[in-house]
């Protein structure tokens, strides 16, 4: 029997079903590898025992024939997401030792659907980075390497750095990730798997830790298109616990899969050609336009003239939002409480101060900052703006073409330390992501090839409101025609 | 608009943020840095155009009004950092 | 002496001076639920059993408002004749302190509910004259916060989360009050047109209606004066205490050279003084921005039209039919002041009673009795129906003034009818013309001499025969017969 973890969910799912392997079997190969993975420091806890008892449900289930749709299918969940009775620290000190007497919305229908928990995956504090180095846990460390031949470490990407390691290492064959702004993008394209964000309002965000609340989407990360399909269609669905959910039933998306985009037209977003982005993304995304030509659709040059703006507008909500997202953790009903102060103020402080890493504490700054009396208008009310501009661009585009292709992030993986000293560097990743974050849209990565150093470098699709399926669909006809089947070597 | 250290000592109070003076200090150039470069926000020309209220064009939903939650004291304490008597306890506040 | 007539001013060594009053109320909300959150509202409960996890502020946990919250907000508003905000959105006012657990307290700034209305108050019930109509700026819905208590642990505060997120009504008026008299009319009007509503059962002592008073100070007419804002006080008495002292106290600070600081205070009822809270300088900055947890609150007419439609008669439309019917306006508005009050004199009306007849005898007899007995209406042992049974048994002059009186009496401690008390006692009142001239004539026969001296000029002795007659009748005989024939055969018989 070949090694279950180099295995698609597809095709685990499909084994299991058919007999060919015990669900016990995979859970059994993916806790192992989590084990000898220890080394990327991928996860912040480690939960064999809830893989193994979905594993042994799930076998009961297929002696039963009462197959639920992710039986036998084990997966890593990002901290970010409350799992009940497991340490649900979001990547943060001041959450420490935190377990939810409740279960995330999305967490929980993965888990009804039959899938085990192999445990809970590292990530940027409070998905605040682009790296993964701002985890009080420490960076994740990437299983791809330079073809150097040195061993520099790279980073996953972040903030699902945890989530798109696991995955890339062969720990886990699907994982939950969130993105707010790239967070499961800009990881998926560093280590060469695909991972989607939803339509805003197609996960419920109830149960999973807030960062930015008009911009939070849960989604999932896998080798394949056919894998996110497969997750995402348990992972959606209206929530009456989440105000922005959306009522609206979850489309058949692994049925509808089809990579014939006759009569589609893919839109190619000037702007999107941006200084000191290397040539081999640029040479990449025409590529990707060749791809999808072959693949039926139609290329068509289309402009969003405020895609520029799109970062320092996002850098502005973000943090407001978090600001006061954040303020929650003050040390008074759950994790990190400093003591030996005087006044309730004292605590508060000290305990923020020493919960709080350097990131989330900027950020919470900034975001105090543009709320402030004097400056709510002038940064806030203008970013807010900025955005219904940004949204307008892509509403205007759409009527010139079905999906946008442009390439996932700026640049390949760096070194671990690159740019931690250099806060806008480091922001400058998501400048391709972070518009349809703001603009609430679909959009995917997906392997595209790789770059010189042998590192992987993904392609992005942007879809219309509700359109994961043409997302979908395109991001599977290019995922035909990569044929990216490049994995990291092990050395770990 | 650029900030300097008495602003951002300001600003760490209003969040909470214990912060030294040589915190400060590292924190105001950054603060700028960024505020700097958020600032070409100004450029763009937002005249007659509204905020975004909403990413996705949504009602608000309402809940009817019964009573399906609560009575669960040991879930809201069990990560108390220190309850006392089935309240949580915080350093004494003298109004 | 601000009996509404005249302008209450305060003498100060430097003149007169004017008092400019706003208030901000904080109404609770009468729901099962709370505003963002399916923990019941109930008082009094247990610390912290009230509570959901989303009233905790647990990390991801989000709010789903209640339509009954914003549904009484809306009436509420419809009440005062305000404007209704079809579009309005939830605001997040960010603060840190122990009983706000999600660091911001959810409510409206930018875009309330409820915009601008008035209220009609009279200042001295007598006094037509003293009617005075109030501005209400706006009515935004929020959260309560929870509860601190100090008094249990030498070093420690203790929280109790049980209030925390209730839903509250903020109504903010215009500065459009010039007196303690005024402030505690608009309070005490406001607090009944929300209990007619039913958007807030307005019971101060468990805190259901709280103000915040805002007080300045200006020499008659001229500019307006810094204002103070006492925070949290819970009844009429001590709003108009703490108008009082404030005002007196900005008259000193200014005539002594000072000047007023903008400032939150607290009011100590046990001193009877305000004292600083919290200055301006270390004044919130609240930072309010749109809570991305929600969405805009848009509501449709079918919402805004139920809203209407049950929408019960209000305080002034009651006292003006009540008028139109003949009652005094005096008895009309202390018919009027308290919803139960009215609505048992409603039912009196129903069962048939007089309304001029009925209205006396409640703001009399009635409200003599339930004085006497330490009970309000809600609480009356006599029904409006017995009553209005009662008040028919004097209206057909089956029963006198005062065997009504004795009558009420014991309806008041058995829960008799009035009918079946008068057979069983045979309180009846009789005119049977038979019997009453054959005492009559044997008390005429008795007191010859006095019916010489009545003749000769005494006609003082007339009342002697009623009483003597009365008295021989056992009070049952009806009066007017009594008199007419006594008339008759004192005056006949020559
Ligand atoms: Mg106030
Ligand atoms: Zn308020």
């Amino acid at each position: 029997m070949s090694d279950l973890t180099t295995k698609t969910i597809a095709e685990l799912r499909d084994g299991f079903r058919g007999g060919d392997f015990s669900a016990r079997e995979i859970a059994e190969g993916f806790n192992a590898a989590v084990v000898a993975g220890r080394g990327l420091n991928a996860w912040t806890v480690e939960t064999p025992a809830l893989a193994l008892a979905a594993a042994d449900a799930a076998d009961a289930a297929r002696a039963a024939n009462a197959l639920k749709p992710l039986s036998g299918i084990p997966l890593g969940i990002k901290d970010l997401f409350a799992t009940e009775g497991v340490d649900s620290t979001s990547g943060s000190n001041i959450l420490k030792g935190f377990k939810p007497p409740y279960e995330s919305t999305v967490s929980g229908k993965l888990k009804d659907a039959g899938a085990g928990m192999l445990g809970k995956l590292n990530m940027d504090e409070f998905a605040m980075g682009s790296s993964n180095e701002t985890s009080a846990y420490g960076p994740v460390i990437s299983p791809w390497q330079r073809n150097d031949g040195g061993n520099a470490a790279l980073t996953p990407g972040g903030s699902s750095g945890g989530s798109a390691a696991a995955v890339a290492a062969g720990m886990a064959p699907g994982v939950t990730g969130t993105d707010t702004g790239g967070s499961i993008r800009q990881p998926a394209a560093f280590v060469g798997i695909s991972g989607i964000k939803p339509t805003y309002g197609r996960c419920s965000r109830w149960g999973i830790v807030a960062f930015a609340s008009s911009l939070d989407q849960a989604g999932p990360m896998a080798k394949t298109v056919r894998d996110c399909a497969i997750m995402l269609e348990v992972m959606s669905g209206f929530d009456p616990k989440d105000s922005t959910s959306l009522d609206l039933a979850v489309p058949q998306w692994e049925a509808g899969l089809s990579s014939n985009l006759k009569g589609k037209r893919v839109g190619i977003p000037t702007e999107y050609r941006i200084d000191g982005v290397p040539a081999e993304i640029d040479v990449l995304w025409e590529q990707g336009v060749e791809w999808l030509r072959d693949a039926g659709a139609e290329p068509v040059k289309i402009s969003m003239p405020h895609t520029q703006y799109a970062l320092p507008t996002y850098y502005i909500i973000a943090p407001a939002e978090a600001s006061s997202n954040l303020a929650r953790y003050d040390g008074v009903r759950y994790g990190l409480r400093e003591t030996g102060v005087k006044t309730l103020d004292d605590m508060y402080a000290a305990t923020r101060a020493a919960g709080f890493g350097a990131e989330v504490k900027r950020r919470i700054m900034i975001g105090t900052y543009v709320l402030s009396a004097g400056y709510y208008d002038a940064y806030f009310t203008k970013a807010q703006k900025v955005r219904t501009l940004i949204k307008r661009d892509f509403a205007n585009a759409f009527e010139d073409c079905d999906l946008i292709l442009t390439p996932t992030a700026p640049s390949a993986a760096f070194g671990l330390n690159e740019k931690m000293s250099d806060p806008l560097a480091m922001y400058l990743n998501d400048v391709f992501a972070v518009p349809a974050s703001l603009a609430g849209l679909p959009a995917m990565s997906v392997p595209g090839g790789l770059d010189s150093q042998g590192l992987p470098l993904g392609l992005h699709l942007i879809g219309r409101e509700l359109d994961e399926q043409g997302v979908l669909n395109a991001a599977l006809a290019i995922e035909e025609r990569a044929g990216f089947t490049a994995r990291a070597e092990k050395w770990w | 608009m650029s900030v300097n250290a008495d602003q951002v000592r300001h600003v760490a109070k209003l969040a909470r943020i214990a912060m030294s003076d040589a915190e400060v200090d590292a924190l105001v150039p950054e603060f700028n840095n960024i505020l700097g470069w958020v600032e070409q926000l100004a450029e763009v020309d937002t005249d007659g155009v509204e905020p975004l209220t909403a990413v996705i064009d949504l009602k608000l939903r309402l809940r009817d009004d019964v009573v399906t939650d609560g009575d669960v004291r040991d879930k809201v304490l069990a990560n108390a950092p220190d309850a006392q008597h089935g309240f949580f306890a915080v350093p004494k506040v003298i109004e | 002496m601000a009996d509404g007539t005249e302008p209450y001013r305060i003498t100060g060594a430097t003149g007169e001076w004017e008092v400019v009053i706003g208030l901000e109320v904080h109404a609770q909300v009468v729901s099962q639920s709370k505003l963002f959150s399916g923990a019941s509202t109930t008082f009094g409960a247990e610390p912290n059993t009230q509570v959901s996890l989303v009233d905790a502020a647990m990390p991801g946990m989000l709010p789903v408002p209640n339509r009954e919250c914003i549904r009484q907000a809306v009436r509420t508003g419809m009440a005062i004749g305000a404007q209704i905000n079809p579009w309005s959105r939830f605001d997040r006012k960010n603060y840190f302190y122990a009983d706000l657990p999600q660091g911001y307290q959810i409510s409206q700034l930018y875009h309330p509910l409820v915009g601008e209305g008035e209220i009609t108050v009279l200042v001295d019930e007598k006094d037509e004259g003293s009617a005075r109509s109030i501005g209400v700026e706006r009515i935004h819905v929020e959260q309560d916060a929870g509860k601190l208590m100090h008094d249990q642990h030498p070093t420690m505060s203790y929280v109790d989360l049980n209030r925390s997120g209730v839903a509250l009504m903020e109504i903010v008026s215009k500065p459009d009050m010039r007196s303690p008299a005024e402030a505690g009319a608009y309070l005490r009007k406001l607090r009944a047109i929300l209990r007619y509503v039913g958007s807030c059962d307005g019971n101060m002592e468990e805190g259901s209606m709280r103000a915040d008073v805002n007080v300045s100070v200006r020499k008659a007419g001229g500019e307006l004066g810094t204002r103070t804002e006492t925070k949290n006080v819970n009844s009429v008495r001590f709003v108009m205490a703490v108008i009082e002292h404030e005002a007196k106290r900005q008259v000193e600070v200014i005539e002594d050279g000072g000047a007023v600081v903008q400032e939150t205070r607290l009011y100590d009822p046990d001193k009877g003084v305000t004292r600083t809270l919290r200055s301006k300088e270390d004044a919130h900055d609240y930072r309010y921005f749109p809570d991305p947890d929600l969405l805009p609150l848009e509501l449709d007419q079918a919402f805004l039209d139920e809203c209407r439609a049950s929408l019960p008669e209000l305080p002034d439309a009651k006292r003006e039919r009540f008028e139109g019917l003949g009652i005094t306006p005096y008895n009309a508005s202390v018919l009027t002041a308290e919803v139960e009050t009215a609505r048992w004199f409603d039912t009196l009306l129903d069962a048939g009673a007089d309304p001029v007849a009925g209205a006396n005898w409640v703001s009399g007899e009635l409200f003599g009795a339930l004085n006497r007995l330490g009970k309000t209406v809600a609480d009356c042992p006599v029904t409006p129906t017995q009553a209005a049974d009662l008040l028919s048994l004097v209206a057909d002059k089956t029963l006198s003034g005062s065997l009504a009186k004795q009558v009420f009496e014991i309806m008041l401690d058995t829960g008799q009818d009035a009918g079946a008390i008068v057979e069983e006692r045979g309180l009846k009142q009789t005119s049977d013309t038979g019997a009453i001239d054959t005492e009559i004539d044997r008390i005429l026969a008795a007191n010859a001499d006095k019916v010489e001296q009545y003749k000769a000029g005494k006609e003082a002795l007339f009342g002697f025969f009623v009483g003597q007659t009365m008295k021989a009748m056992a009070g049952k005989a009806n009066p007017q017969i009594v008199n007419e024939r006594l008339r008759a055969k004192l005056n006949g018989a020559t």
